[in-house]
């Protein structure tokens, strides 16, 4: 689950971390009074959207020349200028893809005298199962170019789960980035803020890019980008109520309401699948074959017939489906309550387009058996290949 | 031969008297005599679990009274995600050589935390997020469908558990039929990885070819790569085909798995396929010919 910039920098805050004193708006109306609690001279209006890229990207509807999602002002009357131009408005950047996102909200933030911009994030490293932390001298820049083009320039210091973030952690994350004092000494006690609040929290991510040193010497967080561990949220009602559903897709809410693992992609064929792995799989067949997929979904595990009922009808109010493909190879998932699931689903919902619906593994023979006397107007399948070429066949004829 | 499971494995179960515990220890039970030998339960010890077959094992209040008892040499659970973290720390203090975890949803955060202890245990883990491991004939762990194996001559090592099927399913029909099919799992930090497998079947004299199926996220399979291509040059080797899954992933959604995600423009499918190839390894275009492109493979 990813928050905006400006409730991570508040979950930081809590922690002890250095951020700039700010305040959210959704209305360009509270900009004034959001600006004068600030101290000023210095503004800076940022667009709270859950993509990167913000200072560079373009609004749509404001032609080429206007200036990007992140502003620095230097009255309060250009933050609320600003605010009125910004706020409503669409802004494309290269995460969000072409359709760009509505800012619906803005974060307006004390301005900072910068010094250095420095990169900094605590992820977890898969290749030695720990956190750790990643920093680099190159900050405000995108650090995928500076990871391909000077390697070098990346230091990767992962943290012992036992002990924690040590002094020496800290002071080698302050030598890799150049930092004298009183930086070095903030940037030890920030490295143990932020892991505190990363594993205390279950985060996925924390990115801070820039970190900045300022003109006085001092470090601050100076952008925050935080995900979290969607396996953990049980444990952090907190954090469940910072998620803003007016970022995500309809279709991917109602999906994560029945526990269901859907993302929505830009073809014309419908899957349901059990196994994330298999999901994928039916995805790159379905490509294999000429045509393109219309979701991954993963029923998984331990799914129900309701659970079926409503990734089916999910899929189906998807406009741009013109055929669907059920592809269930049963192990912990029974063929039998699949099979259920999508006679239920097609006996409330109907069904408009063709459905190829191949079966394999646990019960299969009594999950066939209930397809076949459904009634349903269902082509069965034979195996994976089988069941991708009947389905491409029948969206390309129709 | 076989690798880490045969016809002695002694198995107690951790969240035996769930749903799910039961119904895959029904079918573990069924599936060539599997020797589960007991379940473990903090409230329920002294009590007994009964399947719908009338099997019945005891239940033990700690996973150390059930190994004393039955001398159980492995472990499977079942345990739900918020408690499968502490199911496994369990079951590495009570010296169970070889554990494996089911479960679904684990927080990354406890598995850090058990990778560590792991590193300084006896134990080896598999999973969690995996569908377990399966050597015909003689024992299955986990909740892989027992009717697709037969008997013979491929490991199999896949992170996805649908995917293991698609080859064991594949590999059984080209008659090959499989030594050991292990699911190491979809999570980011796991216990098992593809090289500890991949040394295994290696090493194991009935195993006579591999089929090794990765998908996006991290770099396991580049590394596992490495691995064989190394060991390649040292003359050790085994015809192998492989599959990634996810080449129309699209990058920064998390696809299901934990692990499967394409970030920071590292873990693409292209990538993890260059590597294979480039260590000898036949890639697969498509999920459903694994067992066509094996059958190439070892004709050569």
């Amino acid at each position: 689950m990813n928050i905006h910039e400006y409730q991570a920098k508040a979950v930081l805050k809590e922690y002890g971390a250095p951020v700039a004193a700010g305040v959210a708006i959704t209305d360009a109306g509270e900009a004034e009074s959001a600006a004068r609690q600030l101290p000023g001279p210095v503004y800076v209006v940022k667009s709270q959207i859950h993509a990167g890229g913000r200072g560079k990207g373009k609004f749509k509807e404001l032609g080429p020349d206007a200036k990007g999602g992140v502003r620095v002002v230097k009255s309060i009357e250009d933050v609320v200028s600003n605010a009125k131009e910004m706020l409503g408005n669409t802004l494309v950047t290269k995460q969000t893809g072409a359709a760009g996102k509505q800012v619906n909200r803005l974060y307006i933030e004390d301005g900072a005298a910068i010094a250095r911009e420095l990169y900094l994030s605590l992820l977890v490293d898969r290749t030695v199962g720990r956190v750790a932390f990643v920093a680099s001298t190159e900050g405000g820049m995108d650090i995928e170019t500076v990871a391909a083009e000077t390697p070098e320039k990346i230091h990767t210091i992962p943290i012992d789960p036992e002990t924690g973030v040590t002094d020496a952690d800290g002071n080698r994350l302050a030598e890799a980035l150049k930092l004298d004092e009183p930086a070095k000494a903030e940037m030890v006690a920030l490295a143990k803020t932020l892991y505190k609040a990363y594993t205390e929290k279950d985060m996925s991510l924390l990115e801070i890019n820039p970190l900045i040193v300022l003109d006085d010497g001092h470090i601050r967080v100076l952008d925050a980008k935080v995900s979290f561990d969607n396996n953990a949220l049980f444990r952090h009602p907190d954090i469940v109520e910072l998620r803003d559903t007016t970022e995500e897709d309809e279709k991917e809410i109602e999906a994560s309401k029945h526990d269901l693992a859907y993302i929505a992609l830009d073809g014309d064929i419908g899957c349901m699948v059990n196994g994330a792995g298999l999901a994928m799989a039916t995805m790159d067949i379905i490509k294999l074959y000429g045509a393109s997929p219309a979701n991954f979904l993963d029923v998984g595990g331990g799914a129900s017939k309701e659970k079926v009922t409503a990734a089916f009808k999910i899929i189906t109010a998807d406009p741009n489906v013109k055929g669907i493909l059920v592809n269930i190879f049963g192990g912990i998932m029974r063929c039998d309550v699949i099979a259920e699931g999508v006679v239920a689903a097609v006996k409330e919902v109907g069904l408009k387009v063709p459905l190829v619906v191949r079966l394999e593994g646990t019960n299969v023979d009594l999950g066939k058996k209930i397809i076949n006397e459904s009634g349903l107007d269902v082509v069965a399948a034979d195996d994976l290949d089988d069941a991708a070429q009947k389905i491409v066949a029948a969206v390309k004829g129709a | 031969m076989s690798v880490l499971i045969d016809r002695n494995t002694k198995v107690i179960v951790q969240g035996l008297t769930g749903k799910t515990g039961t119904f895959h220890t029904e079918q573990a039970l069924a599936y060539h005599g599997t020797q589960m030998v007991a379940g473990v339960h903090p409230k329920k010890g002294g009590e007994s679990w009964q399947g719908k077959d009338g099997q019945s094992l005891p239940i033990f209040a700690t996973v150390g009274e059930a190994k004393e008892a039955t001398g159980a040499n492995a472990s499977v659970i079942y345990v739900p995600p918020a408690g499968a973290g502490a199911a496994i720390e369990e079951a590495i203090d009570a010296e169970i050589p070889f554990i494996v975890c089911i479960t679904e949803g684990v927080p990354v955060m406890d598995m850090v935390r058990v990778k560590a202890k792991l590193e300084k245990s006896k134990s080896r883990l598999l999973g969690p997020n995996c569908p377990g491991i399966l050597t015909p004939d003689e024992c299955k762990i986990g909740i892989m469908p027992g009717q697709i194996f037969k008997k013979g001559s491929v490991g199999v090592v896949s992170r996805s558990g649908t995917l293991t099927y698609e080859a064991v399913f594949q590999t059984s029909n080209a008659g090959l039929g499989q030594t050991t099919a292990v699911g190491i799992g979809g999570d980011p930090v796991k216990g098992t990885e593809f090289i500890d497998v991949l040394e295994l079947f290696l090493a194991d004299p009935a195993t006579e070819s591999i089929i090794m199926i990765g998908e996006i996220g991290g770099s396991a399979e580049e590394d596992a790569a490495q691995f064989l291509a190394d060991e390649r040059k040292k003359g050790r080797w085994k015809p192998t085909a492989g599959f990634i899954a996810g080449r129309t992933a699209p990058p920064g959604r998390t696809m299901g798995h934990a692990g499967a995600v394409i970030s920071g423009g590292k873990g693409g499918a292209e990538d993890k396929i260059a590597a294979m190839e480039g260590a000898g390894i036949k890639v697969s275009p498509s999920p459903a010919a694994l067992g066509k492109t094996l059958l190439e493979v070892l004709k050569g």
